[in-house]
């Protein structure tokens, strides 16, 4: 059939063009790490001869010098401790939303909404004078609380959407069998929605390790800076070679394993992103 | 989502006695939701009153010893001030021309991901991978490839070898817009695919029995029932975009007149440390949001409701 061949090499050219879009600077930042300092700047796509020195220099000189793995440290912890608390905060929250008959439910569904469309800048110059005079500046706390703020109205839609879709008669039975409330959330719906949980915390986790607003603007050493931040502070070498190659190199280990687990969970991601987009 | 409405219509309001069972599900409730709620206001409400209150007074962390109340002084500094328009049209501009972009590619990539006869996993894999990177490491990625020692986009055909893309606003713009559809156009295509799934194919079966084109299904058929979806998604977009400050202060730092509102609010709070000209910035984005979601809401009739969080 000469239509369907034709069709056939229309999406073949489209998905080919949509895979490069999506790939080029993946590509290109893993090529650019890869090149010795000496050819960083000739400009090829793809390095002549590779060599690992920007990653060596990268990690030289253990946790006190190395300007990354300090960073590194408090960008995993940071994210992490940030994923625990959010995920548990809004589980709780969103078992009452699917679950429960309670005044003031549209209300804190519509309050999440519009965190979810606040402007981070507006709330950065009273954290700023507040955490300075509280002692949460340059602290993991004082990026923890800013994130869990941001992260909760994600993880609260997700959560809530994949709620509703949970076999609630099974709680009905283990509350007959003499369940309480609580007993019936924690025994029978943790496991049940142990999943949709998993990817809600994939999301804030995302947030959280690429925030670079609060990462820049709450702390003022390695302390607390996190790896998008510290990223603006990279120094080269000396103070005329410019630290390109360090960049791609961090960047490069920052971004493949996030990269590698969104793949592996894809399909977790898309039905947690677009949670709650259409009610039919 | 399943189509049914609420399942659990509310009682009457006025219902003369509320029993034992239903007062103790409500205490529940609130109590599950209470920390979320508080950590939630803590770092919203609060702050925001407190730039208000910062917004009227002089503060200054470079000269403490001054200060005091001063009314709407800080904003007549800011409004009367060329950088902040210059600011805020870079960012409406920016704005409008990356999500317009991220519109027209979103919804090719959602029909591609909806109709492709094959290949559809490659092409919702590879949307994901500039979802999962850090916006600061795109940045960074873009900015290599553009720059004119480093980058590899001089060395393509048609383009001048000595072209310097960040000496020149135009061309620094043009890149940042298309670090940003980069970054963000897979959660646009996300949000429009969730929006054509829903559509019945019997429409198309039928459309196509009674002779209609593959556009003329497009435009009657998939766009209207797509309108809600596509509003959504153009609300969350919008003030996503609005508040765009990794990209561009990696790139220039807001050099060559590319600054956006968000990096003056930034200047002027970190860098600069006057807390009370940085507050009334902070407090006229703060507006900003709200119109343009009051806009999208009255004007549209976007129903947040069926909205979600998220970028």
């Amino acid at each position: 059939m000469e239509r369907g061949t034709r069709e056939y090499a229309l999406w073949s050219i489209g998905i080919v063009l949509v895979l490069i879009f999506a790939l080029i600077p993946v590509i290109w930042l893993i090529s650019v790490s890869l090149k010795p300092p000496e050819s960083i700047t000739d400009g090829s796509f793809l390095p002549s001869e590779v060599s690992f020195e920007n990653y060596e220099s990268l990690f030289e000189g253990g946790i006190d010098e190395s300007p990354f793995i300090k960073p590194l440290i408090n960008s995993i912890l940071i994210a992490l401790s940030t994923t625990v608390i959010s995920i548990v905060l809004a589980s709780f929250t969103a078992y009452a939303i699917a679950r429960l008959e309670f005044p003031g439910k549209r209300a804190i569904l519509a309050g999440a909404l519009a965190i979810a469309m606040f402007p981070p800048i507006s709330t950065v110059g009273p954290l700023f004078d507040m955490w300075r005079s509280i002692g949460l500046y340059d602290t993991y706390l004082g990026l923890i609380i800013p994130y869990l703020t941001f992260s909760l109205p994600l993880a609260i839609y997700a959560l809530v959407a994949f709620f509703r879709e949970i076999p609630w008669e099974l709680e009905q039975a283990a509350q007959v069998d003499g369940a309480t409330p609580f007993q019936a959330f924690r025994k029978v719906i943790v496991p049940l929605a142990a999943p949709g949980m998993f990817t809600a915390a994939i999301l804030v986790f995302i947030f959280a390790w690429n925030d670079f607003l609060f990462a820049i603007s709450l702390t003022s050493s390695d302390a607390s800076r996190t790896v998008p931040a510290s990223l603006a502070f990279f120094t080269g070498e000396s103070s005329f070679t410019e630290p390109t190659g360090s960049i791609a190199a961090a960047a490069v280990v920052v971004t493949v394993p996030i990269i590698v687990f969104v793949l592996f969970f894809q399909r977790r991601i898309v039905s947690g992103l677009t949670a709650g987009a259409v009610k039919g | 989502m399943e189509a049914s409405a609420p399942a659990h219509p509310s009682p009457p309001a006025a219902a003369p006695r509320i029993s034992q069972k239903t007062r103790s599900e409500r205490r529940l409730a609130w109590m599950l939701c209470a920390p979320a709620v508080i950590a939630m206001l803590a770092v919203t409400a609060y702050p925001i009153g407190y730039a208000i209150v910062l917004s009227v007074q002089q503060v200054d962390l470079r000269f403490p010893e001054e200060g005091g109340f001063v009314g709407l002084d800080n904003y007549g500094a800011v409004l009367s001030s060329d950088l902040w328009w210059t600011d805020l049209f870079n960012t409406v501009m920016l704005t409008v021309v990356t999500v317009s972009i991220e519109l027209v590619l979103g919804m090719a990539i959602a029909l591609v991901m909806h109709r492709a006869i094959f290949g559809r996993g490659v092409v919702r894999t590879s949307v994901l991978i500039p979802y999962g990177i850090i916006t600061v490491v795109a940045a960074f990625s873009w900015q290599f490839a553009f720059a004119p020692d480093s980058g590899f986009v001089n060395k393509l055909p048609f383009i001048a070898e000595d072209m310097d893309w960040f000496g020149d606003r135009v061309s620094a713009f043009a890149v940042i817009i298309m670090a940003e559809v980069w970054k963000t156009t897979p959660f646009m295509a996300l949000l429009l695919l969730a929006g054509l799934v829903t559509i019945d194919s019997q429409l198309y079966e039928a459309a196509k029995v009674d002779g209609a084109t593959a556009w003329q299904r497009f435009t009657r058929i998939t766009l209207p029932l797509m309108k809600p979806a596509i509003l959504v998604a153009l609300l969350f977009r919008t003030l996503d975009a609005f508040r765009v400050f990794d990209t561009i202060y990696i790139m220039t730092a807001g050099a060559q007149d590319t600054e956006s509102v968000s990096i003056l609010g930034f200047n002027q709070l970190i860098s600069r440390l006057n807390l009370g000209l940085g507050s009334a910035v902070s407090v006229l984005i703060f507006i900003c949001v709200l119109a343009i979601a009051f806009v999208y809401v009255r004007g549209f009739g976007v129903r947040v409701e069926e909205g979600r969080p998220g970028r």
